[in-house]
């Protein structure tokens, strides 16, 4: 008997939504020791399967038809207080967001002892007895310590071992893991990864796993169900589905994966170099009113160079000081050490009356679609906004506007509309728009792509690359995505701790990485095993 | 909605966005104390045509009568008037109701303008504290200190300084609401000024005064309004409080709180002096309060649903 049964489940959406169902008609079956990896885009519904089994739906998202089994039980209709009992003992489910998902005033020993404390009569010597033994089990080095840990104390991976301890505590016959890994570094989503499927398959569990990502999928997936606006458009074992997609729509979403090969393109090594650093440093002096804390080196010692018409790519985990180079380069923040050259000028010790100059020739282009445009002016007032500030005249720059808009392939219509209007990837347009108002030569691109869907994000590749050869712009793209970086980059520096640790053409970093760091990145890549996107 | 789209694969994200103002309607203590407080609006505007007779007259044939029953009232040009006392008359035989409904105008001027000045202060401090971090200590030891002195006492000296007019008690009662505006708008300013909406404004070099005002201020007026009308409603109270100590509005301009400090000695024997004046300030003061709640429930989802 399988583990979960879902049958012609249909939810129905709040009316105003854009369809008038979250989920229809999803049937699917999850065997005992089985992984089944539920994928699609944002919107597809993915999340509210799993809140439906888990009986967390919010009360606007009702239940229209079909039925859920737990192990044989009817668990959709059920009571509270039956479903109070199923969770943590026969099902489970871990958050995409370890930071807020566990209570920050609680040792997390606590947490762990609540979860046996409700649902077992143990003594407590034997609960943390138990609780050490399952942070032992989830690879947490000193449980001792740890299970008198805060959450704040702990890394993002460590309190993601410990929400799967939690989750795991009780033996569930089913884990729900709802994009546990999405917040994670590279290096730690590889390890959670392997952490899963080892608990999982000692332990017998069936895992309804929830992601976006086919190179998670390719890691860790018995088989794929790929969800679309609510419905089930394919489900097949895992190798079947990455290798022969049978459905259109999944076919797309495989080919819009980037290929971890980096491009063919030639480079021209002669191409005057428009962006240098020499020795760029950052550093946090985190001085207290009383007391001096210890300064924090975001970025030490970063030498770049970018050249008119090229990309070069800073790759790098959280932390490693990506972004504080891009903002010391926008002059967002003070640089505190070394020279940025921009056209032979240095621009890094200009007092900031002087900076006009440099605001009209490097620009920037944010991650989150949904919070770099201002959600109380229209687009059109954001594009023409940098132009008007140096005095180009108000039709003009609308002039300027329309054809930026049809540049990144928006409808020059549109200019009046309000972001809210707009979705993600349109949003993204509308910031590079902004962004090439000012007719830069350096556009500065911080993770551009990271918030979209894969099929956005190729789109939104696709155009930044085509803008760079129309513009012969120069671009410093940074992400934490390999994928990305293969396909959008001519040099590569990696970033680890706020150094640089290896910096060289693209080709010749994917090929033969040097530094320990960068085959670790490469090694934890997810799915490198398969040829995406060729 | 018709969202303009050329991505041909991906479907164009249609968000719905249910407009504030149809949210606002479909609220039902926005409607309810909204409405409320409309019609006492139209009750101070058209006070002179509701059957009132001048405020200040008096008759000493009249005095001390019970609600309903008539009168007579002399007028200035010494016309005597059978006038008909709603609310009764006072010792001085003047006409409750017509103070009442004139009171209207000031307890609503002075809510409405005390809420303004208190705001308009409170945002400026509050932006330059929360932007131009330099200003930042400076201003708001200032406003700390401002929050040390009892309100009360503070407006006493202030009218006991200046004379009691109109615009004194208003610049009384705002001044300590002005540091809490500061604060509310101060702390917004600090998690506003990091939205890479901003810093792309900064990137592209708007000048600073502009990123204060146009980008930055815009994104606060939902939690400003609702503030507003809790000062608005506080205003009001410390107003009546004012008048009814005997330093507010002088006694030839009807408030409710000089009406009920008037009454108050003949509390037991006409209650009717202080019933009246204490239900208008009552229901107004709770229906600005309830389009306060209203507002903030609708403009700030997030708050509504923790509640």
């Amino acid at each position: 008997m399988s583990v979960l049964d879902v049958r012609d489940l249909a939810v129905a959406l709040p009316r105003g939504a854009d369809r008038s169902a979250a989920v229809s008609r999803v049937s699917f079956t999850i065997a005992r020791g089985e992984i089944l990896c539920l994928v699609g885009e944002s919107g597809s519904g993915k999340s509210v399967i799993a809140q439906s089994v888990m009986g967390l739906l919010p009360k606007n998202l009702p239940v229209t038809a079909g039925e859920i089994l737990l192990d044989g039980e009817a668990i959709l209709r059920a009571p509270g207080a039956r479903l109070r009992k199923l969770r943590a003992t026969r099902m489970s489910m871990i958050f995409q967001e370890p930071m807020t998902a566990l209570n920050p005033v609680m040792r997390c020993g606590e947490q762990i002892d609540e979860v046996l404390r409700e649902h077992t009569a143990k003594p407590a010597a034997e609960r943390r007895a138990r609780t050490l033994a399952i942070l032992r089990e989830v690879r947490l080095p000193d449980p001792e310590r740890i299970a008198n840990s805060y959450p704040h104390q702990l890394s993002g991976g460590q309190r993601q071992r410990i929400m799967i301890a939690m989750a795991l505590v009780l033996e569930p016959a089913l884990l729900i893991a709802d994009e546990p890994t999405t917040a994670l570094d590279v290096t730690t989503q590889a390890q959670i990864l392997k952490l899963i499927q080892e608990l999982q398959a000692r332990h017998g569990t069936g895992v309804l796993f929830i992601t976006h990502d086919f190179g998670v999928v390719a890691e860790i997936a018995h088989r794929v169900a790929v969800l679309r606006r609510g419905e089930l458009v394919e489900i097949a074992p895992r190798d079947e589905v990455l290798a022969h997609p049978r459905h259109e729509y999944t076919r797309m979403l495989i080919a819009a994966v980037p290929s971890m090969a980096p491009h063919e393109r030639p480079v021209d090594p002669a191409a005057p170099v428009i962006l240098a650093t020499h020795g760029l440093g950052k550093t946090y002096a985190a001085g207290g009113w009383l007391r001096r804390r210890a300064a924090v080196a975001a970025a030490v010692d970063v030498s770049l160079e970018v050249r008119r018409g090229q990309t070069l790519g800073i790759v790098g985990e959280s932390g490693s000081g990506k972004s504080t180079v891009a903002r010391c380069i926008v002059r967002l923040v003070e640089p505190s050490a070394g020279e940025i050259v921009l056209d032979g000028e240095d621009i890094a010790v200009q007092p900031a009356r002087r900076l006009r100059s440099l605001r009209r020739r490097v620009q920037i282009v944010f991650q989150d679609p949904y919070r770099s445009l201002n959600p109380r002016r229209t687009v059109g007032e954001a594009v023409i906004e940098g132009p008007l500030n140096f005095g180009v005249p108000r039709d003009e720059a609308l002039d300027r506007a329309r054809r930026l808009f049809e540049l990144v392939q928006l409808d020059p219509a549109a200019l009046g509309r309000y972001p809210h209007e707009f979705s993600g990837g349109q949003r993204q347009r509308v910031s590079i728009a902004r962004a090439l108002a000012m007719e830069p030569e350096l556009l500065i691109a911080d993770e551009p792509v990271s918030a979209l869907d894969v099929s956005v994000q190729a789109q939104v590749l696709r155009l930044l690359a085509e803008i760079r050869e129309r513009l012969k712009l120069a671009m410093l793209f940074i992400t934490h995505d390999l994928r990305v970086a293969a396909q959008v980059c001519d040099a590569v520096a990696v970033m680890s701790q706020g150094r640089v640790v290896e910096y060289g053409p693209a080709r010749e970093v994917f090929a033969n990485p040097q530094h320990e760091y960068t085959r670790q990145l490469f090694a934890a890549a997810p799915g490198r095993g398969w040829a995406f996107g060729s | 909605m018709d969202v303009p789209s050329r991505e041909s694969v991906a479907p164009a994200a249609v968000r719905p966005q249910v407009g504030a103002w149809e949210r606002l309607r479909a609220s039902w203590s926005v409607r309810l104390g909204g409405g409320v407080l409309a019609v006492l609006v139209l009750v101070a505007l058209a006070a002179p045509w509701l059957g009132t007779v001048d405020p200040t007259l008096f008759d000493a044939a009249s005095r001390d009568l019970r609600p309903m029953e008539t009168g007579e009232i002399t007028t200035l040009d010494g016309d005597v008037l059978q006038h008909k006392f709603w609310m009764g008359s006072d010792s001085f035989g003047r006409d409750i109701y017509s103070r009442v409904v004139y009171g209207t105008r000031v307890s609503l001027l002075v809510g409405t303008a005390s809420a303004l000045v208190a705001l308009a202060f409170g945002i400026l401090f509050g932006l330059c504290a929360g932007y131009l971090r330099r200003l930042d200590g400076p201003f708001m030891r200032v406003m700390d200190g401002l929050m040390a002195i009892p309100p009360i006492l503070l407006a006493i000296a202030l009218v006991a300084i200046w004379r009691a007019s109109l615009g004194t008690v208003v610049v009384a009662i705002a001044i300590p609401e002005i540091p809490r505006v500061a604060r509310l708008v101060r702390s917004l300013v600090l998690t506003i000024r990091e939205e890479p909406y901003v810093e792309a404004a900064v990137a592209l070099g708007t000048p600073t005064p502009k990123i204060m005002f146009g980008h930055i201020l815009p994104n606060t007026i939902a939690p400003l309004l609702v503030q507003g009308t809790y000062i608005c409603a506080a205003a009001i109270l410390v107003e009546a409080i004012l008048s009814f100590l005997g330093v507010g509005l002088p006694p030839d301009i009807p408030t409710w709180g000089n009406i009920m400090a008037e009454g108050r000695v003949q509390f037991i024997a006409y209650p009717h002096n202080v019933f009246f004046p204490g239900v208008f300030l009552a229901v107004t003061v709770l229906a600005v309060n309830m389009l306060g709640d209203g507002l903030r429930d609708t403009l700030d989802p997030r708050m509504a649903r923790r509640l």
